[in-house]
């Protein structure tokens, strides 16, 4: 708290007025008007704002969604067939809240392989990164509470078996399964948990958004040179500067989402969802959303036992283990990668093990869509393998011995 | 003037502390406790099946508290499948007359004990059930043959209360007086 003698006299007018009790407009300002950019952020810097417009699409269709929906397991499917039939526009609703959550994990996908490439999470960014992370972990919950919702056989089998993720844990398992379902199996008072939770947590990335914004407007944004800004003129103002910027590209991102709405609106989901739940029949092959496929890969590469000295990791929490493992480990990053130089422009080598782990991360992908059946399983235990083995192995040896570039000192420094 | 090393402030503070970190536990724990199945949900205890509708070779499915249960009539095949599977169900191991009250009557449950999919009869020899979602597979006594399943899917509680008709659910009837 400053001073009350430091504080400025009001400014003129209403806005003044207010702002000198409540300086709110000056926050604004400072953060949203006069924030100090680098002048050299590419189009990959777009995602972030994309990532926050995307977050309010889905509270917003969200709560009108909830005004008509129903969270009971005999009336939540009709409830949706509802909104898509006889409620005014609620089949846009439904749809843009449906492809909106897709289109939200594409935006945060890049906006992470941005970081990833341009060495973003490192010092001092590195709980800038870390809030993140942790934002991308309840985007996960909340889409797989949002898939269970309209209650057909993909939301139904989704659930059942996430939920008994927990039973891998020795001893308390069983427990914890019914705490999470309030049933023996998943049942009406999962849905209804599910819906209020669903409900609840955008509100909570709301609130890591907000520190996570802190957060970066501590040291400002990172660069495609990944160089420290010391030079005042490598700064612009963020209006008008990047806001213009972000608005072209919110306009073709807007194109990209709504050719999902109005034209293949259900080409990113699964027709199963289309049948209602049914407990005695598991479909014939049940795929999670494609934005899981990756981490459903790594949870079924794992089919043998693990024996370790004392006792053995059975295949089953082995399988669990390394699918949180593989999200987790981002929160380690920054000390896995200790190369001082960020960005992998003046990193060859890492340049080289970064797309190879892209490449890695959509054939997991693949194999995450496929039936676990012949050379998938393989492929799939040797992607799963790569993935581990970028983190633990081949980051920190290039922390090591990868050479340390010279790096301009200011924007407009030539490189060769 | 010196202090002593513990004083009057110290204990209040630590003794305010306590009596609040008291309070929360206490006032979380019915919240907690409204996480776990309600008494209604616990009241779906029993399931009664009709076995008499169940012709031999077929597999009825039906729901006991909220989950698949598998009441197959067994062929003599498909005994003797059983049987010759106490060799090679390594996992777990177990005997099929052990999962049996009547070798005619194979009663388990038919949520995978992997993650919770429903199982399907398999196309191959053994008389046996292969899981959709990550490749388990089950022989003709419900035994785990292949991961990454990693028990066998367990057998409920039930009773033969006539010759047509059990409950699952209830415990048997030679062992309830124990
Ligand atoms: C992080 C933001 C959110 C994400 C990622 C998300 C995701 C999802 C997903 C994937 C579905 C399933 C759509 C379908 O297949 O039918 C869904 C359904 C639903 N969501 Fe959300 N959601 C979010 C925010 C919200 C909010 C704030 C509400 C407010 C109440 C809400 C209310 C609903 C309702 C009522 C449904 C069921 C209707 C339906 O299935 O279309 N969502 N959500
Ligand atoms: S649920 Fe059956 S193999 Fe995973």
């Amino acid at each position: 708290m400053e001073s009350e003698s430091k504080i400025p006299p009001a400014k003129k007018g209403i806005i003044g007025w207010i702002d000198h009790r409540l300086p709110i407009f000056s926050f604004m300002d400072h953060e949203l008007n006069r924030y100090p950019t680098p002048k050299n952020l590419n189009i990959w810097w777009n995602f972030g704002s994309l990532a926050g417009i995307m977050l309010m699409i889905m509270i917003i269709s969200g709560i009108f969604l909830a005004m008509n929906y129903t969270a009971n397991t005999q009336m939540a499917f009709n409830s949706v067939e509802r909104i898509m039939r006889d409620v005014n526009g609620g089949w846009l609703i439904r749809y843009l809240h449906m492809n909106g959550a897709s289109m939200f994990f594409i935006v945060v996908y890049i906006h992470i392989f941005r970081g990833l490439y341009y060495g973003s999470y490192k010092p001092p960014r590195e709980l800038l990164w870390a809030l993140g992370v942790a934002i991308f972990l309840i985007m996960m919950a909340t889409a797989f509470m949002g898939y269970v919702l309209p209650w057909g056989q993909m939301s139904l089998w989704g659930a059942e078996v996430i939920t008994n993720f927990f039973s891998a844990i020795p001893v308390v398992g069983e427990d914890l399964v019914q705490l999470t379902r309030g049933s023996f199996a998943v049942d009406n008072p999962t849905l209804t948990r599910f819906f209020a939770l669903h409900y609840l947590m955008p509100f909570l990335i709301v609130g890591l958004v907000v520190l996570h914004l802190v957060a970066l407007h501590r040291f400002g944004s990172n660069n495609p040179k990944g160089i420290d800004i010391t030079s005042p003129k490598d700064k612009i103002p963020f209006h008008p500067y990047y806001t213009l910027k972000d608005l072209v590209g919110l306009g073709v991102f807007l194109m990209f989402y709504s050719a999902f709405v109005f034209f293949a609106p259900d080409y990113l989901g699964h027709p199963d969802n289309y049948i209602p739940a049914n407990p005695l029949q598991t479909p014939a092959h049940i795929v999670p959303e494609w934005y899981f496929l990756p981490f459903y890969a790594i949870l079924r590469a794992i089919d043998f036992d693990i024996p370790l000295l004392l006792f053995t990791i059975d295949s089953k929490l082995a399988g669990v283990l390394a699918m949180f493992a593989s999200v987790l480990v981002l929160f380690f990053l920054p000390w896995l990668d200790r190369h001082p130089v960020r960005s992998a422009r003046f990193r060859p080598w890492y340049k080289i093990v970064f797309w190879l782990f892209l490449f890695n991360a959509l054939v997991l992908g693949y194999v995450g869509s496929q039936p676990p059946e012949g050379t998938m399983i393989m492929i799939g235990q040797a992607a799963t393998a790569w993935y581990f083995i970028h983190f633990f192995v081949l980051l920190p040896l290039l922390s090591k011995y990868e050479p340390v570039a010279t790096l301009p000192k200011t924007l407009d420094e030539p490189t060769i | 003037m010196t202090q002593p090393a513990v004083n009057r402030r110290d204990f209040l503070s630590l003794a305010t502390g306590a009596a609040l970190a008291v309070g929360v536990v206490g006032a979380a724990k019915p919240f907690a406790q409204s996480l776990f199945p309600a008494k209604d949900v616990l009241a779906l205890s029993t399931t009664e099946v009709d076995l008499s509708t169940i012709a031999l070779g077929t597999t009825r499915t039906v729901i006991y508290r909220g989950k698949v249960v598998f009441v197959r009539h067994r062929t003599p095949e498909d005994i003797a499948a059983a049987a010759a599977g106490d060799a090679t169900a390594i996992i777990e191991p177990q005997t099929d007359k052990a999962r049996v009250q009547k070798p005619e009557w194979l009663v388990v449950m038919g949520n995978c004990t992997h993650l919770g999919c429903v199982p399907k009869a398999a196309e191959g020899s053994d008389h046996g059930w292969a899981c959709p979602c990550h490749g388990s597979h089950f022989d003709a006594s419900g035994r785990v043959v292949k991961g990454p399943a990693a028990t066998n899917l367990p057998v409920p509680d039930y009773r033969f209360v006539s010759d047509t008709k059990i409950v699952i659910g209830l415990k048997p009837e030679d062992k309830k007086a124990s």
